[in-house]
C-alpha cells in the first residue's frame, strides 16, 4: 500500500487538475443549462485557445498569464459571434440541428488547426514552469497552484455574474423559460450568444492556465472535454455547483486511479463512471431534473 | 413497384458496370472506399435519419464489425466469409446492447449522442490497450489471395461485392420506408408519445432500428478490413468514421434511401478535388466536410436529394 | 367498459389525482370536466397508460390494465388524442392516419385503405395527400381524431378536441363525434366547451383539485352546487340561486 503522504499528495494534485477541469466543465454546463444542448465544439474551442496561447508566447513573446485577459476577451467575442451569426441562424431553432452544427464546427476548427499547425506536439517555455512549493511531504508545481487559485476565482466570479447582474438574471431567466423571458422583453438570441461567449471564455482561461505545464496538439482539447462531459453528467447537466464539485471529484479520482492502476486505465475509469451515470441516473448526482 | 424500386435497380446495375468501364486502380480504390463509407452511412441513416436518433459514435459498430472479422480469421482460423458474417452479427449485438442500455433509461437527443460517442471512445481505448486486438501495433490479416479467403486479385471483384452490399441495403431501406416498420420509425422520430398512443412499442422499434443500423455499419467495417487487410484502434473506433457515417446522409438527404450513397460519393469526389487543389495540407478535406455539414443544415436541410427533387420539379414545369 | 378505482397520482409532494374513481358505460359518451389544473389530463394519462398511478387500479373490459404500458393498452382497444396536436410532420395526411391503422393491419395496402376510410369519416377525405404540417388547426384536430380512430379502439379518450376551434368549426365537429359513437366506440372526453359537453354527453364526472366532486346527467351537473362552486368560487351557488338567470357555461 502507499504511504498516507503519497496519497495526500495525489489528492492535492487531483484537486489542482480538477480545478482546470472545473473551468472547462463550467463552460459546458452553462451552455447546456441555457440552450439545453451539448456544445460538441467545446473541445475544439479549447484546442484553439491553447494554440492562441502558444502563438502569443512563441511568436509574440507574451506570457500566458499576461495573455489571459486579452485571450479571454477574444474568445468571448468569438463565441458570441459564432453563436449569434452561425449556430443560431443555421439551426432554424431546432435542437438536433444545433447538435449537428456544433459537431460540424468542431470538425472545422480541429482540422483547421491540423492544417495550420500540423500534428506536432507543441509546448511553450516559461521560466517558472518547474518552480514549486515545498509542503514538507511533497512539492506542488507553482503553475498548477496558480491554476487552482485562478480557476476557483473565476468560478466565484461566474457565480456572482449569474446571481448579481442584470445579464446574469436574464441568462437564468432564459435558462428557465425562454418563451416567458422573450415575452418579458429579453433578447433571447443575444442571451444565447452571451452564454456561448462565456462558455468560450471559460475554456480560454483554462487554456492560459494549462499551457505553462501542458502541450497542445490539434486534438488536445478532446481529451479534456470528454472528461468535462463526464463531470457535467455527474454533476447534473446545467448545474454550476455540480460542475465544480464533480470536477474536483473527478480530478481526485483520476489522480488516485493513476496512482493505483496506471495512467491509461485511469482514463477508462472515468469513462465507465460516465457511462454508468448516464445510464443509471442521467440527471446527475446533483441535478434536479432533466 | 417499378416506380418505387426502379431507380434503385438502375443505379445498382450502372454501378456494377464500373469495373468494365474503368481499370485504373486509383479509380477502383476510390470507388470501393466511397462505397464502404456509403454502407456505414446507410447504417447511420436507418437510425439517425429514419428513427431520428442521432448517434455520434457509429465507430463502435464499424470497429466491432472490422475487429471481429479480422480477429476471427487471424486468431481462430475461421473462414473469412464466416468471419465476415460473424462481424456483422456481433456489431448488431453491440448495437442492441448500447440501444437497450440507453433507450431503456430514456436517453435521447444530446444525451444519446453523448453516450454513443463515449462508447466508441471506450472501445477505442480498450482496443488500443488490449492484446487480442494487437494493441497499438494493430492487426494484420494475412495476404492469401483466394476467393474462399474473401481476397481477390482484381479490385473489380471488391467493387462488385461493395455494390452488392450497398445495393442490398438500398433496396432494403426502400422496402422499410414503405412498410409498417418504416411508418413506426417515422412516428418515433416525429413524436414518441403520439406513437405510443397509437400502439407503437417505441422501445422495441428503436432497438430494432439500432440493431439493424449497427449491423449495416458493422458490415462496412468488416468489408474495410477485408479490403485493406490492416486495422488499428484509430481506424476501427476512431471518430473519423462516426463523422463520415453521419455527414454523408445529412449532405445527401437525411432519411432518404439514396441520401447516404449520394452523400458519400459526392463528399469523396469533393474531398479528392479539394486535396488535389490544396496539395498536401493535412485535414483540409475534413475542414471542407465540416463546412459542408454546417452549410447543408443552414441552407439545404433536405440535402442533395432535396436539391435534385427541386431541380426535377422545375424541369417538369418548364417542359409543360 | 372502463372502471377507475381510487386512482391516485403524486408528483413529488403534489397530488395531481387524489383517489379518483369513475365508470364509463359501454357505448356511452361520458364527459370529464373540471376547472383548469383539476387533474383531468393527468387522469387521462393514467387511463391511457402514459403514467402509472401511485395507487389504485384501472380496469378495462373486465381486465386489470394498471400495469400495462400505453402501447399494450392501445392493442387492447384504448386510444387517446392529445390536447396539443402534433401531426407527424414529415408525413402526408393519409400516412399519418396509416400509422394508427398499422396496429391492426400490418400490410401497407390494408393500412392505407383503412386510413382512407377513417379520413372520410372525419371529413379529411379531400386532403389525403397534403402534407400534415399544412393543415389548419381544425384540420389538425380532425387528423388527431382520425389517427386514434384508425387503431380501431373500443374506448376513445378525447382530450379537448374542440379547444381552439371557432363556433362554426365546433358545430361541424359534434356530428363527427356522435357518428363515431354510433359505430360502437365508447367515448370519454375532457372538454372545456361546456355547451358541447352538455349536448354530447350522457354522463359527466367533475374533477376538482384531483378529486371527483360530482357525477350525473348533464342537467344534474349543471345544477350541482359543488360544481358551480368549483368553477366560480365559494358562495357562487348561493349567489346564482338569488339571481335565477344563471346557467353553466365557460
Amino acid at each position: 500500500m502507499f504511504a498516507p503522504d503519497i496519497i495526500l499528495a495525489a489528492v492535492l494534485n487531483g484537486l489542482m487538475t480538477g480545478s482546470v477541469y472545473a473551468l472547462i466543465a463550467l463552460g459546458l454546463t452553462l451552455v447546456y443549462g441555457v440552450l439545453h444542448i451539448i456544445n460538441f465544439a467545446h473541445g475544439a474551442t479549447l484546442t484553439a485557445a491553447m494554440f492562441a496561447v502558444y502563438v502569443a508566447q512563441a511568436t509574440l513573446g507574451i506570457d500566458p498569464y499576461l495573455a489571459l485577459l486579452p485571450i479571454t476577451l477574444l474568445f468571448f467575442g468569438l463565441g458570441y459571434i459564432v453563436q449569434r451569426f452561425v449556430i443560431g441562424p443555421a439551426s432554424h431553432g431546432e435542437d438536433r440541428n444545433i447538435l449537428l452544427v456544433t459537431l460540424g464546427l468542431s470538425i472545422v476548427i480541429e482540422n483547421a488547426m491540423l492544417s495550420i499547425f500540423r500534428s506536432d506536439t507543441r509546448s511553450i517555455d516559461v521560466p517558472y514552469a518547474f518552480e514549486s512549493i515545498d509542503l514538507g511531504f511533497t512539492f506542488l508545481a507553482l503553475p498548477r497552484v496558480a491554476a487552482f487559485g485562478v480557476a476557483l476565482l473565476v468560478a466565484l466570479l461566474l457565480g456572482l455574474l449569474l446571481t448579481g447582474t442584470d445579464t446574469g438574471k436574464a441568462i437564468r431567466a432564459v435558462a428557465k423559460e425562454k418563451t416567458g423571458a422573450a415575452l418579458a422583453g429579453i433578447d433571447v438570441a443575444h442571451i444565447y450568444a452571451v452564454t456561448f461567449g462565456l462558455g468560450a471564455a471559460c475554456v480560454a482561461i483554462a487554456a492560459c492556465l494549462l499551457m505553462p505545464t501542458f502541450y497542445v496538439t490539434p486534438r488536445a482539447g478532446n481529451a479534456f472535454v470528454l472528461v468535462a462531459f463526464t463531470i457535467v453528467v455527474l454533476g447534473g447537466m446545467g448545474s454550476i455547483p455540480g460542475a465544480l464539485l464533480g470536477a474536483l471529484f473527478i480530478g481526485v479520482v483520476e489522480s488516485l486511479c493513476g496512482l493505483f492502476f496506471g495512467e491509461s486505465l485511469g482514463q477508462i475509469g472515468i469513462f465507465l463512471i460516465f457511462i454508468l451515470v448516464l445510464l443509471v441516473k442521467p440527471t446527475g448526482l446533483f441535478g434536479a431534473r432533466a | 413497384m417499378i416506380r418505387a424500386y426502379g431507380p434503385a435497380l438502375a443505379l445498382i446495375a450502372l454501378a456494377a458496370l464500373v469495373p468494365f468501364a474503368v481499370s485504373a486502380n486509383t479509380v477502383l480504390n476510390f470507388v470501393v472506399f466511397a462505397l464502404i463509407i456509403a454502407l456505414a452511412a446507410q447504417g447511420w441513416n436507418l437510425l439517425g435519419g429514419l428513427a431520428g436518433q442521432f448517434s455520434f459514435g457509429h465507430a463502435a459498430f464499424f470497429g466491432t464489425g472490422a475487429y471481429a472479422a479480422a480477429i476471427l480469421q487471424t486468431r481462430y482460423g475461421v473462414n473469412a466469409w464466416a468471419a465476415f458474417a460473424c462481424g456483422i452479427a456481433l456489431a448488431g449485438a453491440v448495437g442492441w446492447i448500447i440501444g437497450f442500455l440507453s433507450f431503456r433509461s430514456g436517453l435521447r437527443g444530446s444525451y444519446f449522442a453523448l453516450v454513443t460517442l463515449a462508447f466508441a471512445e471506450v472501445f477505442r481505448i480498450l482496443a488500443n490497450a488490449s492484446s487480442v486486438t494487437g494493441g497499438a501495433a494493430g492487426t494484420l490479416v494475412k495476404l492469401d489471395v483466394r476467393p474462399e479467403n474473401f481476397q481477390f486479385a482484381s479490385r473489380g471483384a471488391f467493387v462488385w461485392i461493395a455494390v452488392a452490399l450497398v445495393g442490398f441495403v438500398l433496396l432494403m431501406t426502400i422496402a422499410i420506408s414503405r412498410s409498417r416498420f418504416g411508418a413506426w420509425l417515422t412516428a418515433v422520430r416525429e413524436n414518441e408519445d403520439a406513437a405510443r398512443a397509437l400502439g407503437v412499442d417505441t422501445l422495441s422499434v428503436k432497438l430494432k432500428a439500432i440493431t439493424l443500423s449497427a449491423a449495416i455499419t458493422g458490415a462496412a467495417g468488416a468489408l474495410y478490413v477485408q479490403y485493406y487487410l490492416y486495422l488499428d484502434a484509430g481506424i476501427a473506433y476512431g471518430a473519423w468514421i462516426s463523422v463520415e457515417a453521419l455527414i454523408a446522409p445529412i449532405v445527401g438527404g437525411i432519411g432518404t434511401a439514396f441520401g447516404p450513397v449520394l452523400g458519400a460519393v459526392a463528399l469523396h469526389v469533393f474531398g479528392e478535388v479539394a486535396k488535389a487543389v490544396a496539395g498536401g495540407i493535412p485535414g483540409i478535406d475534413l475542414v471542407l466536410y465540416g463546412l459542408l455539414l454546417v452549410a447543408t443544415i443552414a441552407f439545404a436541410p433536405d440535402g442533395l436529394m432535396g436539391l435534385l427533387k427541386r431541380l426535377a420539379r422545375r424541369k417538369a414545369q418548364e417542359t409543360r | 367498459m372502463l372502471t377507475v378505482n381510487a386512482a391516485t397520482k403524486r408528483f413529488g409532494g403534489l397530488v395531481a389525482v387524489d383517489a379518483a374513481s369513475l365508470e364509463v358505460a359501454p357505448g356511452s359518451i361520458t364527459g370529464l370536466i373540471g376547472p383548469n389544473g383539476a387533474g383531468k389530463t393527468t387522469l387521462f394519462t393514467l387511463i391511457a397508460g402514459f403514467e402509472t398511478p401511485s395507487s389504485g387500479t384501472i380496469l378495462f373490459d373486465g381486465a386489470d390494465v394498471t400495469a400495462l404500458p400505453a402501447h399494450r393498452r392501445a392493442e387492447r382497444g384504448i386510444a387517446r388524442t392529445f390536447q396539443i396536436v402534433q401531426p407527424f410532420a414529415g408525413l402526408s395526411v393519409v400516412e399519418n392516419i396509416a400509422v394508427g391503422a398499422y396496429l391492426r393491419h400490418p400490410r401497407r395496402v390494408d393500412a392505407q385503405a383503412k386510413a382512407r376510410a377513417v379520413a372520410d369519416l372525419v371529413g379529411l377525405g379531400g386532403m389525403l395527400d397534403q402534407p400534415a404540417a399544412a393543415l389548419t388547426v381544425a384540420g389538425r384536430k380532425r387528423l388527431e381524431l382520425a389517427r386514434a380512430l384508425a387503431t380501431e379502439p373500443k374506448l376513445l379518450l378525447l382530450d379537448e378536441v374542440l379547444a381552439g376551434l371557432n363556433p362554426s368549426e365546433i358545430r361541424d365537429m359534434l356530428p363527427v363525434i356522435r357518428q363515431i359513437r354510433g359505430r360502437g366506440v365508447t367515448i370519454l372526453m375532457v372538454e372545456h366547451v361546456m355547451q358541447a359537453v352538455m349536448s354530447l354527453c350522457e354522463h359527466i364526472h367533475v374533477l376538482a383539485q384531483g378529486k371527483i366532486i360530482a357525477e350525473g346527467k348533464p342537467a344534474e351537473i349543471a345544477a350541482h352546487p359543488a360544481v358551480i362552486e368549483a368553477y366560480l368560487g365559494q358562495g357562487a351557488a348561493k349567489r346564482l340561486q338569488a339571481a335565477p338567470t344563471g346557467g353553466a357555461h365557460a
